[in-house]
């Protein structure tokens, strides 16, 4: 009786300290900020500028979320974590939204219970090596000295590659992409190996990127996503369809300069729903009507962010490749917005 | 005949649980339990609870599925087809590795730093409170990343060692050279020792899938015959001078019962050093030490070195002058002083701040975090977490098994400190 | 008796001799060189060696010191002037990364235009310690504090963050030094609402709030003890601010911000880094772990065997892991330990973490200093019928705080030293997540030694005067025993 009594006062105490309901929606709104994880650093994909701005490709995710939900784009707190950090923020309510360059497999998926609501970046694991090294395939790497960045999927793909080609390597583990990067020029190690598109990012803030050569092989499918926790599907849903939105705005050619002027209604249907002239697409998942508009607005569509970002005319210069749209033989594809 | 009464009992009354100090210590031990208890059981209420919305469990199983994952550095054998709990003795024998080298090294260093600084010589104790002063009062994690940075990057690649036919023509040297008469190379790939090797091996055998070496254990036998052995002879010269009053001359006697058993042992072994090579891309041969252990043996060694130094410092400023006058008086040389008169003592005051040290070193080489070495935090705090997704499980482990290596290594200095305390009546 | 001396003696010199000058070997720096550098053989390799080591230190060291450039705009922009002033293949500092990124170094992601906001909270924290510091001496103290203050003044104004109510209140604290130093001491207590208001920023109300706590708890006790005796005033003292603070605290502060809203700027968390985190952490940790220290050492030599079991457990637990594991353990098993859905900012809980941490090393330390004093002044505390309490106060504390102080002091540096670590869960601190996030730009990519140089002799100097100021406090506390 008093020992309960007594539970009840402590955990009232910590109740002060914030409370994470099942309705993500009414806590982001309650708080008026999007709590979002990202990278503590992938130049390109998400990392603070000089000003402690954050930029990048899976931190446009977040921004046109909060756009999406808050009306505002800058109202994003953005926690940096790590690969060990990262589930235990989702899990926790620490974070609303891990937008972090994640790949969707089946146990993270199940085990972990984390709801992956679409693809943003179509990846898969490569090798770097050194252009003098005369290597042009993965599989003279034999006998190779290997940078893999721990706490991903990453070792486990190499470990699997090397075994399935009868090859040896010697791993050299690394934390962060940044110590890669410095091992690997350093020559500490023949190949550095990680998710095509970190390794093309590296490759980008080198001072000879032309004398890096990523080797063809892909030895991996990384399909990269945000996610967030089971058990709210509303808040899944926003997220999946505000990611969506970003992809379909580009296949139907609305980008953040015409998005004004075509939600003021267009003779296609879908382009219409989806921007609130037509239906009510909006309420369904908890928001207003111009929410996928002001999304839109305030990152641009998918291809623009990619432009902005990764695209080819940044250093990173990643060409769209499986990230194309459909039409033109990628794979991004979204379910219609009906 | 008087008869002696107690005082009259006071009767009891609640608030003698507060104000009677024969009850008051059991009041407050009971709402200490209480609290304790009760704080325990939210611990637990909240984690189950915790681990039921997650859809979790609480279970150790997953040490007995394959990791998947390569390690760089093994002393027991590993392979990706190894379980997480194979991978984390691999890391806690990483640990302990570079725990140990840490240990010695940094003792040895620290001791003559610490006599150093208190050399007459005006400039080394100068050179040598720079070097205390320089690197205690900077965090440790400085020079982890400095040693890796100066391991990286300004120690050549291996194909600097390269001599090519063109070179040899021309007469041109290559851009690095091995050191120590052509046996270590020190490269940005890590450092490469000769290994040694027997032609004439006695075999191994297994506990626990863990390979034991016959040669490794028959060289520790001879050693031990040999300490052993001499001893004996001291022991015997030290009656003969109690007896006689004069010291056999034993110098060449123990010399060879130090030298004889092992050497011999490993000449009949046909014991020789492998010396790394270059071929290929990197050097064969030899054993290759990774830039990570270097580095953090370095740093952790400089570190310590520094703490040591003092504490052999104030070890030998706490014994009195006197004693080393009164050793003078009695005509001892100074190197006999410092042996019988001030070492002994100082050492009493030396060992127990050295324990902590060393406790301090094992802990901290957890830093190797910061360089990548894989130990025990690198595989089971590290990947095997991050495989799994078992946080609570791996730092509860983790924490457990640091914690008993604690213990383990204060009980054991704690048993020779007492050994050389002083006796006192 | 002259002339017997006269007829006795053959020679008596009347006049003395000129003093001689001492033999060239035995004087001046010839004398102090073979004293202290040539005096045997030992010692004369001992010193040739030094001076080799200290010329090949210098041989490497010197032209990269010397090939310094300030001014450039990134890091092959600095080589390519080293190379056209110095000639090719010259090796040079480039110590442009820190002129341009110095304010990342200190302050993280602090606002730019808020950096006053830090500056003044340190300055306040020396202003306010400095009474502790020099209790000896009063000028002392209001030297250090007018320097300190002078100091503030200069750094901000350098900011060009002109803050007339900042400089006032500055140069108001030195006034009150000058001329009621004991007054001072109000203002150390109340630092930490200020520090942290300055800091974090927000309402005025929540910091006011918070110490009102203290107040209501200070009152309870004059209500209650004349009636109820002391111990239930110090229950009420306890339970009656824990009960504001978890229940009427959290409204009080709303209601007061809706009558008379006073604010500055809130500042989150995430922006903070370098060594404004650094600090943030270490002071805190040392401002708490101190009188926690101090009760586990209680606790650990207390009679009461459960309560000496729960100290103990509690020391060597935490004194036999990493502290790396307990990081790990705030970042990501609290969520485990705490009911469903709680958080709290990950600073909070690191700083709980080095304190829990730090309190039991000084825990250890202060033991120490307890089993150093003799029986008799715990003998003669009985003796003199003083209870527990006003024993340890008034004699068993002084006493052992005195003689610990060299181990508490270095037990600080060290928790200042382990705020490094924090980087392992995601925190900025200056050394390794200040100097990645500026090697992530392109233009500072391979800047290694210059941030290193930087960070480490930032920390050098906070810790080397930490040791220093717990040297001249041993000196002086040694004088008085004599």
């Amino acid at each position: 009786m008093k020992k309960s009594a007594f539970l009840g006062t402590l955990a009232a105490t910590t109740v002060l300290a914030g409370f994470a309901s099942a309705a993500t929606l009414d806590d982001v709104k309650a708080r008026g900020e999007l709590i979002c994880g990202v990278n503590t650093g992938l130049v390109g994909f998400a990392a603070p500028d000089a000003n402690g701005n954050w930029q990048g490709f899976d931190v446009a995710v977040c921004k046109a979320v909060a756009a999406a939900v808050l009306g505002d784009a800058s109202k994003v707190k953005y926690v940096p974590t790590t690969g060990e950090t990262r589930f235990t923020a989702l899990a926790s309510g620490e974070i609303d939204l891990l937008s972090r360059n994640t790949t969707w497999t089946f146990s993270r998926d199940t085990d972990l219970k984390f709801t992956f609501v679409g693809v943003n970046y179509y990846d898969g694991q490569g090798f770097m090596v050194r252009k003098d090294l005369g290597v042009s395939s993965a599989k003279e790497l034999d006998g190779a000295t290997v940078c893999i960045q721990t706490g991903t999927t990453t070792e486990l793909n190499l470990a699997d590659f090397f075994k399935v080609n009868n090859m040896t390597y010697q791993p050299v583990p690394i934390n962060t992409n940044a110590e890669g990067e410095q091992q690997y020029l350093a020559g500490a190690c023949d190949a550095y190996t990680t998710d095509a598109s970190g390794l093309a990012a590296t490759r980008a803030v080198f001072a000879d990127p032309e004398n890096h050569i990523i080797l063809p092989e892909i030895i991996s499918k990384e399909p990269l996503g945000p996610l967030v926790r089971h058990g709210d599907d509303q808040w899944a849903d926003i997220v999946r369809w505000t990611l969506n939105a970003l992809i379909a705005a580009e296949e139907y050619g609305v980008t953040s300069a015409n998005v004004e002027e075509l939600s003021k209604g267009t003779n296609n249907p879908e382009i219409n729903r989806m921007l609130g002239t037509e239906g009510d697409l909006g309420t369904m998942i908890g928001l207003d009507k111009d929410w996928a508009k002001r999304a839109i607005a305030a990152t641009g569509n998918y291809g623009e962010v990619f432009a902005a970002s990764i695209g080819e005319s940044t250093p990173i210069g990643l060409a769209r490749g499986l990230n194309a749209q459909w039409t033109q033989g990628g794979l991004l594809y979204t379910p219609p917005f009906r | 005949m008087t008869v002696v009464t107690d005082a009259p009992k006071d009767a009891f009354r609640p608030s003698m649980l507060i104000y009677d100090t024969r009850y008051r210590s059991m009041t407050i031990q009971i709402v200490v339990l209480l609290l304790f208890m009760a704080g325990a059981a939210w611990l637990v209420d909240n984690i189950v609870k915790n681990l039921q919305t997650l859809g979790k469990d609480f279970s150790f199983a997953f040490l007995w599925y394959r990791a998947g994952y390569d390690i760089n550095q093994t002393l027991i054998p590993y392979t990706n087809d190894s379980t997480h709990g194979r991978a984390m003795f691999v890391g806690l024998v990483n640990t302990i590795l570079v725990s140990v080298m840490g240990c010695v090294s940094a003792t040895i260093i620290g001791v003559f730093v610490g006599i150093l600084r208190l050399s007459r010589n005006w400039l080394v104790g100068r050179i040598m409170t720079v070097y205390v002063e320089t690197f205690r009062n900077v965090p440790l994690l400085l020079w982890i990343l400095v040693a890796l940075a100066v391991f990286t990057e300004i120690t050549p690649a291996p194909n600097q060692f390269r001599v090519t036919e063109q070179m040899i023509a021309e007469g041109t040297e290559p851009e690095a050279t091995m050191s120590f008469f052509d046996s270590i190379a020190i490269t940005n790939r890590g450092t490469y020792v000769p290994a040694p090797e027997v032609s004439r091996s006695l075999g191994s055998f297994t506990i626990l899938d863990v390979p034991i070496s016959l040669n490794v254990l028959a060289f520790l036998v001879a050693v031990a015959i040999a300490v052993f052995g001499y001893r004996a002879i001291k022991a015997h010269a030290s009656r003969v001078q109690e007896a006689t009053g004069v010291r056999p001359v034993t110098w060449w006697k123990s010399l060879l019962m130090l030298l004889v058993p092992p050497v011999g042992l490993l000449v009949a072994m046909g014991f020789h050093l492998s010396y790394p090579e270059l071929a290929g891309f990197n050097f064969k041969g030899g054993i290759n030490v990774s830039n990570a252990l270097m580095s953090l043996w370095l740093a952790l060694t400089l570190y310590t070195a520094a703490f040591i130094a003092e504490i052999v410092r104030a070890g030998i400023m706490a014994i009195s002058k006197g004693q080393t006058e009164a050793a003078f008086a009695l005509g001892l040389r100074p190197g006999r002083t410092m042996n019988l008169i001030i070492l002994p003592q100082a050492l009493r005051v030396i060992i127990p701040p050295l324990i902590s040290q060393y406790l301090n070193l094992m802990k901290n080489s957890s830093l190797a975090i910061a360089v990548s070495y894989m130990d025990l935090r690198g595989t089971l705090g590290g990947i095997t977490l991050n495989q799994t997704g078992r946080e609570l499980e791996c730092i509860l482990l983790m924490m457990l098994i640091y914690l008993a290596l604690s213990l383990l290594i204060s009980s054991a200095m704690n048993v020779y400190n007492n050994a050389v305390k002083l006796k006192e009546r | 008796m002259s002339g017997l001396h006269a007829q006795t003696a053959p020679f008596v010199r009347d006049t003395m001799l000129p003093p001689e000058p001492p033999p060239a070997m035995q004087s001046g720096v010839v004398k102090w060189l073979r004293e202290n550098l040539f005096s045997g053989w030992l010692n004369t390799i001992l010193t040739v060696l030094g001076f080799v080591i200290i010329a090949l230190l210098v041989q490497k060291f010197l032209p990269w010191f010397l090939h310094s450039v300030w001014d450039a705009g990134s890091i092959s922009e600095c080589r390519a002037i080293i190379e056209e002033r110095w000639g090719p293949g010259a090796e040079g500092a480039c110590w442009a990364v820190i002129r341009e990124r110095w304010p990342q170094f200190l302050y993280g992601f602090y606002p730019a235009e808020l950096y006053w906001r830090p500056v003044l909270a340190f300055g306040l924290l020396l202003i306010a310690i400095g009474p502790i510091l020099f209790t000896q001496s009063q000028r002392a103290a209001t030297s250090f504090i007018t320097l300190v203050a002078a100091l503030t003044f200069v750094s901000i104004l350098a900011l060009g963050q002109h803050n007339v109510l900042a400089l006032v209140f500055v140069a108001a604290l030195v006034a009150v030094q000058v001329f009621a130093p004991r007054r001072l001491m109000i203002f150390t207590l109340l630092y930490p609402a200020v520090g942290f208001w300055l800091l974090w920023g927000g309402s005025v109300w929540i910091p006011v709030v918070a110490v009102l706590g203290f107040v209501l708890g200070w009152l309870a006790f004059r209500l209650i003890q004349p009636a109820g005796g002391s111990i239930l005033g110090a229950i009420a003292a306890v339970l009656v601010p824990v009960f504001w603070w978890l229940f009427a605290a959290r409204l009080a502060a709303g209601a007061l911000q809706g009558v008379v809203p006073l604010g500055i700027e809130a500042v989150r968390s995430d922006r903070f880094g370098g060594f404004v985190l650094a600090l943030t952490i270490g002071v805190t940790g040392i401002g708490f772990s101190l009188p926690m220290g101090i009760v586990l050492a209680l606790g650990r030599r207390s009679d009461m065997l459960l309560v000496k079991t729960l100290c103990v457990g509690f020391i060597e637990f935490i004194r036999g892991v990493p502290l790396i594991t307990l990081l790990f353990t705030a970042s990501l098993l609290l969520n485990y330990f705490l009911p469903p859905g709680t958080n709290f900012d990950i600073i909070l809980r690191v700083i709980i973490m080095v304190t829990l941490f730090s309190a039991a090393y000084i825990a250890e330390v202060i033991r120490g200093g307890l089993a150093a004093l003799p029986r008799g002044q715990y003998e003669a505390a009985d003796a003199l019928g003083l209870d527990y309490w006003k024993a340890q106060r008034l004699i068993i504390m002084p006493q052992a705080l005195k003689i610990s102080i060299p181990g508490i002091v270095s037990s600080f540096i060290g928790l200042f030293k382990d705020t490094t670590l924090v980087i392992f869960v995601g925190l900025l601190d200056p050394l390794k997540g200040i100097t990645d996030a500026v090697r992530a730009s392109i233009e500072w990519k391979g800047a290694y030694w210059e941030p290193y140089l930087f960070v480490g002799a930032i920390f050098w100097i906070i810790c080397f005067s930490m040791s220093r100021y717990s040297m001249y406090l041993e000196r002086l506390l040694k004088r008085e025993h004599r």
